[in-house]
């Protein structure tokens, strides 16, 4: 239903039952916000919404209040800019004053709301946050004292990954994010998918910064330095330049990786399509014994520690092929240097990926051998903007290039591995070839796609049925894993991503990512594959290649020890 | 699970959070303080978080979150305590004692925490350690009080 409000003497339309903010917004007037998120219940906490409401006691929280027929609101009004102008001076008062350093410098939404209302003095003095840094996690680090507890990274980890890891800690000045026990963030649940980064305001949480150390390899005569980059990657990193969200720029990436000095550009899509071969039998294999159904896919490194440590019950029904990334990792430690005549110990490689998780995968101890890392460094998509902005490279002066041979060939199906849905598109196209069965009339799963928590599709292969589920954003697997644990799961293959919408959402993603990009790169994502001749995993050459040359076909004894891996439980305080 | 958190746990109906606090007090009172595992404990019976369990405990100034030291030394924050010098007698303790309130010092001798009123206004601004009462403080007087007990204990 429509009904009419006077906003600033103007007459307009609203909702019934929408929010004030809303309608304004829907009529072009920008209320500034501190707290209040989208898809979240607003709280009316931070009080930046604040508007005039005639009738009322005090200024109404625009987030929160819904609208009344005739309502008259004053959006501007010197006692509302006022308000607003204290509260960020108050948030300002006991703020560390090194903002020419800090890592959102530029981005930060607390410099936004001064600049926006001209706060341009400190009227008020406050004893400055001091905190030390929490450096401990190898993904996030948390520096409480540029935080403003605004409460949406606590949000954000509850409602959207129920991980539960951090709450308001203490009261009064003295309140501070924390986790259980003030413990670091390392000995915490924290999962590492950095959707808490991608949230907050200021610089109180930020990923690991690993370019020094890329750095001091990029310049060391020793190392090989070589590079792959996710498939969200490719479709993501042009934002952070500016160009509109749902851009594939993945040959400039390779153009741009080879000036700054990476011996080869690999794709991780190309490891995509070998995690597909590898999840199929396992699968098959599965379903045949009807053993320890649903196989749970396992490229998620944030979803895994969750199973770890909440769940190890079901830690037999995760997949035990390796993710892309690490898959891509150890392929260059261990084949590659055979091919490629580089020396071994001298491979320094690093993954770009859209994830925070990413980091902490490489450094697990299942993913290194003898001591050997088979990734050496993970940087998110933010970083290697930063990372180009650093080597002054102008990304519109470059022409673009291809990957490497011989991991930069992938397929279509290796790409989609990017978005939510995509990992169990892959696996479907590639069931018929790996069972013998005849090839399905499709390719494209509709029912798979779309931004929905969780998707289902039913899909005969040869003789037998399959029934499949897709699920992104932690906090919609629950209900799931608790059907398995009860034996009443009837899925045979449940794909998991922690991030809503899956990578292409990652925590690595650039900050503030608001849905409609989310979509674009989805859709960007799609598109590669509607316009890629080469649309199966199956029918990747290189990756047949591989098989055939070095591993005798498809799975054994030599797949097993490159590709696959094993988890097991993990205690921390839950 | 150690006996007496169960114990404690079974006087309470599973799952119904609004128990949190009136569990936690008990454990309190049990063991002079929550600790890591009483907290999980308690977070496995009401499905809560530790994280959350926690947050909440450490709004209110009555948990502990370390075992009390030897010696607990306990400041009276009434209004006639804080009217004298009760805001100079903490942050000299604070200072001495390294800690805050709630805290424990790392050898294991003092524990520091906050009491409303303790009852005896005519006599503020007093302190308590463990059984023995020093009243009508001086600030000053402070460091020495904390002595008494470290060359006590030698
Ligand atoms: S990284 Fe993810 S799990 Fe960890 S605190 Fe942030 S939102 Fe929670
Ligand atoms: S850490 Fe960031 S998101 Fe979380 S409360 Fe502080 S400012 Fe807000
Ligand atoms: S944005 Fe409305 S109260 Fe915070």
């Amino acid at each position: 239903m429509i009904v009419k409000i006077e906003v600033n003497s103007k007459v307009i339309k609203a909702q019934k039952g929408e929010t004030i903010m809303s309608a304004l917004k829907a009529n072009g007037i920008k209320i500034p916000s501190i707290c209040s998120m989208k898809d979240f219940t607003p709280t009316g906490a931070c009080r930046m919404c604040v508007v005039e409401v005639e009738g009322s006691q005090g200024l109404v929280p625009s987030c929160s209040q819904p609208v009344n027929e005739w309502m008259k609101i004053k959006t501007h009004s010197p006692q509302v800019i006022k308000a607003r102008k204290t509260i960020v001076e108050l948030l300002l008062s006991n703020h560390p004053d090194d903002c020419l350093y800090c890592v959102r410098n530029g981005s930060c939404e607390l410099q936004a709301l001064a600049e926006e209302l001209n706060v341009r003095e400190r009227r008020i003095m406050g004893r400055k946050n001091k905190y030390k840094l929490d450096h401990s996690s190898p993904s996030i680090v948390r520096d409480p004292s540029k935080c403003i507890l605004c409460g949406r990274c606590v949000r954000v980890c509850d409602e959207k990954l129920s991980v539960f890891a951090i709450d308001f800690v203490n009261r009064g000045n003295r309140t501070i994010i924390g986790t259980a026990y003030n413990k670091d963030l390392n000995f915490s649940s924290c999962i590492n998918c950095g959707q808490c980064i991608m949230v907050c305001p200021t610089a109180a949480l930020f990923e690991k910064d690993s370019l020094p150390e890329l750095e001091d390899a990029l310049h060391n005569p020793e190392k090989t330095v070589l590079v792959q980059y996710a498939p969200s990657v490719g479709v993501t990193l042009a934002e952070e330049f500016g160009v509109k969200p749902g851009k594939d720029i993945s040959g400039l990436i390779n153009a741009v990786l080879k000036k700054i000095g990476f011996e080869r550009i690999f794709d991780t899509s190309f490891a995509a399509d070998i995690s597909v071969m590898e999840m199929t039998s396992e699968l098959l294999a599965r379903k045949n014994k009807k053993e320890n159904m649903p196989l749970l896919t396992s490229c998620c490194p944030a979803w895994v520690k969750y199973v770890e440590q909440l769940y190890p019950d079901l830690l037999p029904f995760l997949s035990n092929t390796k993710s892309p990334q690490q898959i891509l990792g150890s392929v260059l430690k261990s084949y590659y240097p055979e091919i490629s005549g580089i020396a071994a110990g001298s491979i320094y490689s690093v993954a770009v990926a859209p994830c925070t998780a990413k980091k902490f995968e490489a450094q697990r101890e299942e993913m290194t051998k003898k001591g050997i890392s088979e990734v050496d460094l993970v940087l998110t998509t933010r970083e290697l903007a930063k990372l180009i902005k650093l080597y002054g490279i102008d990304m519109n002066q470059i022409e673009p290039e291809i990957a490497d041979d011989p991991y930069g060939m992938r397929s279509s199906a290796g790409k989609l591995f990017g978005v939510s849905g995509g990992v169990t598109e892959a696996v479907i196209r590639t069931m018929p070839h790996v069972s013998g069965a005849r090839e399905p009339s499709r390719v494209k799963y509709q029912e798979l796609r779309g931004g929905k928590g969780k998707k289902e599709a039913e899909i005969r292969i040869g003789k037998t049925t399959y029934r499949f589920a897709v699920v992104s954003g932690l906090s919609n697997v629950l209900p799931l894993l608790e059907d398995i644990k009860a034996g009443k799961c009837e899925y045979d293959f449940v794909e998991v991503m922690a991030c809503m919408g899956g990578c292409i959402n990652g925590g690595g993603q650039p900050v503030g990512s608001d849905e409609n990009a989310v979509k674009a790169r989805m859709k960007a994502l799609y598109s590669i594959d509607e316009r890629e001749i080469i649309r199966f995993s199956h029918k990747n050459p290189k990756v047949n290649e591989l098989y055939n040359n070095h591993l005798g076909g498809l799975p054994g004894e030599k797949c097993k020890s490159l590709f696959h891996t094993t988890y097991s439980a993990r205690k921390v305080l839950l | 699970m150690d006996y007496q958190t169960s114990a404690i746990l079974a006087k309470y109906p599973r799952g119904q959070s609004d128990c949190l606090i009136p569990i936690l007090q008990d454990i309190q009172e049990e063991y002079g303080y929550l600790s890591e595992t009483a907290v999980v404990e308690v977070g496995r019976h009401l499905d809560l978080p530790s994280s959350k369990i926690f947050g909440l405990a450490t709004f209110y100034n009555q948990f502990r979150f370390e075992p009390r030291g030897r010696f607990h030394v306990s400041l009276c924050h009434g209004t006639s305590c804080n009217v004298a010098a009760a805001p100079e007698i903490l942050r000299e303790l604070e200072k001495i004692l390294k800690i805050r309130p709630g805290e424990t010092t790392r050898d294991g001798m003092f524990s520091l925490e906050i009491l409303a009123c303790m009852g005896a206004c005519h006599l503020a601004p007093l302190i308590r350690v463990n059984d023995n009462y020093h009243t009508k403080l001086d600030p000053g007087s402070i460091g020495d009080i904390i002595d008494s007990y470290i060359t006590g204990e030698e």
